[in-house]
């Protein structure tokens, strides 16, 4: 008697895809890096959505956190450009290109120093665009230096304490435009998985600072970006979960506990306020929350702020549906009388 | 600007001169922001409808208003369009430099001028017209407010009846000028003009030798600057993302093209626009956005003058390195630094040539003419998607922002070259791609464009080490053979840039290299070596960066080659200097260079 085994149907998602059809190259960054988590979130994500990677697009600028792009969706387009200039290069992809889903994974060297300017801009314009920030506010690749995101009192490992106020890149994205603004932890998970979901689901621009400990240089007694000083001073502003558009299960929870806002696409996030009175359509909320968590030294975490009404940059540019880069040449090469007319009026 | 010392047909005397017909130069001094280039516009378009040759140079300061601004008209029956050094014919407007411009006038020339200034006190060998043109703007122009811009408006009735203009065609050009739009100012500045023409009919009597005839020269041509001639050609060449920086002198040409494209490339049955247009933050996101539309496969392009070339280095280097196709244009001014922003130059093609660090070098595209601005415009595209890199347009102020007589731009003939790019069928049928591997023996890979629906489609594009299938890589034999198909890419390119156009005369020992808008002083300068001083000279005008093989058959066939271009530091000979043999190098002179030493310097 001989029987054929055979082995477990493979999970798919929604598409037909594994989950390995969203993973990348095998990562070279130090073991323990927060940013490798945070790539790990980004792949379930992804895959869990059934989000096709071809029609992903991802960009970088320079440092720890822009090598990250390599080590997931490795079946989508990537970019790893210039340091801090990771806006504009991903600027230019969408507008060539409006129907790709575009996600930044970029650091708080990039961000919040040598491209402030283009990240600011980036945030006036309201890109439909997932700028993440793996935020640890060390230099890592060129060995320890403070970043710009670093708190006063910070001390680094050399000793030496940081003596100049910190960048906080949710306050400047808040200020600045962006529609969707969240503070996650890289060890996190859940959180940073409905934040992300919820990014990939909003049809503007997405700033998610996601905290997340550089192992080598700032995770030693005295640093405020270590894993322990994050676990000990997290301090969840919301309770939060996301329901997919083509998810119906609907989850009871009695009324006035629960915010929910409908994204784009017909998802929603479901906002459970913690203790606090905060309203996260409100900036004010939002940037008073920010400032008087500072003020205690904690490290607030949550869902800041969500506009779904604001028109998109694409919106006000009125371009095309299709793809700018692939329009036909008869759209794009006015015919002859065009030119003849042109040239009537100039003789 | 390339300007031409014309030596006087016959020497000048105070008490009888020939008749000087449709050779001359006329410059109107004015203060900025007094709104003179509207009728500057409209004498200089006169002239050219009379079928007369006619350029238009504005001399303008970087300010908005209240400096001394120069607008010199030259017609030439013989249709040379260099600015020329000697003005003919003043039209003194600003009392600032009135006086300084009447002393630098040669004898005989002629001079209108408000006559509070009293400039006839100043000689007695030059023609005097005054003109009283407060008197003259109250009673066609009975709201005070517009009493400055409409006052000009009278210098070219004066003017017209001096030289004899028709004041049909000055009729016919305002009114073009202003357009249908507007036929309410331009009603009022007619009356401007009627009253100038008048008075001068009742008061002048003309001493002067200078006269506007009817010619046949100017028919079917067209009036434009090469910024506009440009933007025609970026909206003829299919160009879809454009970002600019706002800076002198590039900042109209993507005016003129926003222009453009809401006209002609709105589509009909959407009311979309197919294209984007985005005035970036700075010059760095102007060229990071460019170079992602390119990635992303979209005609993209911008903008600049020297200062943003600058900025953008960095960036063109990774658009060298990872091999991605931009289009830009610099419209050269005056450097180093800021420089004179308002002054035309040809400084930057050294810097250009060789932008960022590491070795990188990139195809320059020279236009002279609008007609070029145009044709270029749309070669350079066709180049950056063949080559994958970035392609630099290298105009300048004049050719820019000045207005030029052209030839009717032609219809592209050749649909766009989109380069190698790969479709999903394409990775179908070929089981995948390596981004980077040079399978046609012209150094050029093939490409996939983000969103094509293939799982073999995808690959990482990065400024830092890479192999052909674009993986990171530090290894020495990687790096080494990336950087020599770089090169032989370079080289290919050569075969496919604008030829230089070579004008070989056998009789000819020296020759005469130059580009863009050098060409029209060298031109002039060649007739005139030849009939001021019998000196034959041949002739080959540069079209292209990497150098044509032409260009050193023609140094070899001459004893000596003089360069012309406008920089201090004889940049195209210096890149002539890297490529070419001793032998071929010792024959070349620097105009520079021969001026600065006939200086003593």
């Amino acid at each position: 008697m001989s029987t054929t085994l055979t082995p477990p149907p493979k999970k798919v998602n929604r598409i037909g895809l594994e989950i390995a059809n969203y993973k990348g190259a095998k990562t070279t960054l130090c073991a323990g890096c927060g940013h490798n988590a945070i790539s790990e979130r980004i792949i379930e994500c992804f895959y869990e959505l059934g989000v096709q990677p071809w029609n992903v697009a991802k960009f970088s600028g320079i440092g720890c956190s822009s090598k990250s792009p390599a080590y997931f969706l490795g079946l989508s387009h990537g970019f790893n450009g210039v340091h801090g200039r990771m806006p504009s290069i991903a600027t230019g992809a969408m507008l060539a290109n409006r129907t790709l889903l575009g996600v930044g994974a970029t650091g708080d060297g990039d961000t919040a120093s040598i491209g402030l300017g283009q990240f600011m801009h980036l945030l006036r314009r309201n890109l439909p665009f997932i700028y993440i920030i793996e935020d640890n506010g060390v230099y890592g690749l060129t060995k320890g230096q403070f970043s710009a995101t670093a708190d006063m009192g910070s001390k680094l490992k050399t000793g030496v304490i940081n003596d100049l106020p910190p960048f906080d890149c949710c306050a400047l994205a808040l200020q600045c435009g962006a529609t969707f603004v969240a503070r996650s932890f890289s060890g996190d998970k859940k959180q940073l998985q409905t934040i992300l979901k919820t990014a990939i689901a909003h049809n503007g621009l997405s700033v998610i600072d996601v905290i997340s400990p550089c192992t080598t240089f700032n995770d030693h007694e005295g640093s405020t970006k270590s894993y322990s000083y994050i676990k000990e001073h997290d301090e969840l502003l919301n309770e939060i979960d996301f329901v997919p558009f083509y998810d119906d299960i609907s989850v009871e929870i009695a009324e006035g506990e629960v915010k929910e806002v409908e994204m784009h696409d017909g998802s929603k996030l479901r906002i459970k306020k913690l203790g606090r009175d905060y309203d996260p359509t409100s900036k004010f909320d939002a940037l008073k929350a920010i400032d008087e968590a500072g003020k205690k030294g904690e490290v607030l975490t949550g869902v800041f702020y969500v506009d779904t009404g604001k028109p998109n940059f694409m919106d006000l540019l009125n371009i095309d549906e299709a793809p700018l880069a692939t329009l036909p040449e008869s759209k794009i090469r006015p015919p002859r009388e065009v030119l003849d007319h042109a040239m009537e009026e100039l003789r | 600007m390339s300007t031409i010392e014309v030596s006087p047909a016959s020497p000048r005397s105070g008490e009888f001169q020939q008749p000087v017909v449709n050779d001359f130069s006329i410059q109107v001094a004015t203060i900025n922001g007094s709104g003179s280039q509207t009728a500057n516009s409209v004498l200089m378009r006169a002239i050219f409808q009379m079928g007369v040759p006619v350029s238009g140079k504005n001399m303008f300061p970087s300010n908005i208003q209240g400096l001394p601004t120069w607008f010199t008209i030259r017609s030439s029956k013989y249709g040379y369009t260099a600015r020329k050094k000697e003005i003919d014919f003043l039209v003194a407007m600003n009392p600032e430099t009135a006086r300084e411009d009447v002393m630098k006038l040669d004898r005989g020339a002629a001079v209108v001028y408000d006559e509070p200034l009293k400039l006839d006190a100043l000689r007695s060998d030059l023609h005097f017209y005054p003109v009283p043109f407060d008197k003259l703007v109250g009673p066609v122009c009975p709201e005070a407010k517009l009493r400055k811009l409409v006052r000009n408006m009278i210098y070219d009735g004066i003017v017209a009846y001096i030289l004899s203009i028709d004041m049909e065609e000055i009729h016919r050009a305002l009114f073009k000028q202003f357009g249908k739009k507007k036929a309410k100012a331009a009603e009022l500045n007619w009356g401007a003009c009627q009253a100038g023409f008048d008075y001068a009919a009742k008061t002048f009597k003309k001493s002067d030798p200078y006269r506007v005839e009817r010619m046949n020269a100017t028919a079917g041509k067209i009036i434009i600057d090469g910024n506009a001639a440009a933007a025609l050609g970026c909206v003829f060449a299919g160009a879809t993302v454009v970002i600019w920086y706002p800076i002198t002198p590039s900042s109209s040409l993507v005016e003129s093209m926003i222009g453009y494209l809401k006209r002609f490339r709105i589509d009909k049955d959407t009311g979309k626009a197919t294209y984007a247009v985005v005035q970036a933050e700075d010059e760095l996101s102007a060229i990071g956005m460019v170079l992602g539309a390119g990635w992303a496969g979209a005609r993209s392009v911008t903008s600049t003058a020297g200062p943003g070339i600058s900025l953008m280095a960095e960036f063109v280097g990774l658009g060298y390195y990872a091999e991605i196709p931009a289009v830009i244009f610099d419209v050269q001014r005056v450097g180093p630094s800021t420089g004179l922003p308002t002054r035309t130059a040809q400084g930057d093609i050294i810097s250009t040539a060789l932008l960022s660090h590491g070795d990188t070098k990139h195809p320059l595209l020279l236009p002279c003419s609008p007609e070029e601005c145009f044709t270029m415009a749309i070669e350079a595209f066709d180049l950056a998607e063949q080559f994958q890199t970035p392609v630099f347009v290298m105009t300048d102020l004049d050719l820019g922002m000045n207005n030029w007589m052209a030839e009717p731009f032609e219809y592209p003939t050749k649909p766009l070259n989109r380069g190698k790019v790969l479709t999903a069928e394409d990775l179908e049928r070929l089981g995948g791609f390596a981004r980077y591997k040079d399978l046609d023996g012209d150094g050029v890979g093939y490409r996939t464009l983000p969103g094509t629906h293939h799982p073999q489609a995808a690959y990482f594009t990065r400024g830092s080490g890479h192999n052909e299938k674009a993986q990171y890589t530090e290894r020495e034999d990687d790096y080494v053979h990336n950087m020599d198909r770089l090169a032989h890419k370079f080289n290919v390119l050569r075969a496919h840039v604008p030829p230089p156009v070579v004008d070989d005369n056998p009789k000819a020992e020296i020759g005469f290299v130059a580009f863009g808008t050098s060409h029209y002083a060298a031109q002039e300068s060649r007739d005139q070596l030849k009939s001021e001083f019998g000196i034959e000279t041949s002739y080959l005008r540069l079209r292209a960066y990497p150098f044509t093989p032409e260009l050193l058959d023609f140094i070899r066939r001459h004893k000596r080659i003089y360069v012309i271009e406008q920089n201090r530091d004889e940049q195209m000979l210096g890149l002539m200097r890297l490529e070419f043999d001793a032998g071929d190098i010792a024959k070349l002179r620097s105009i520079t260079a021969v001026c600065r030493s006939m200086r003593g310097l």
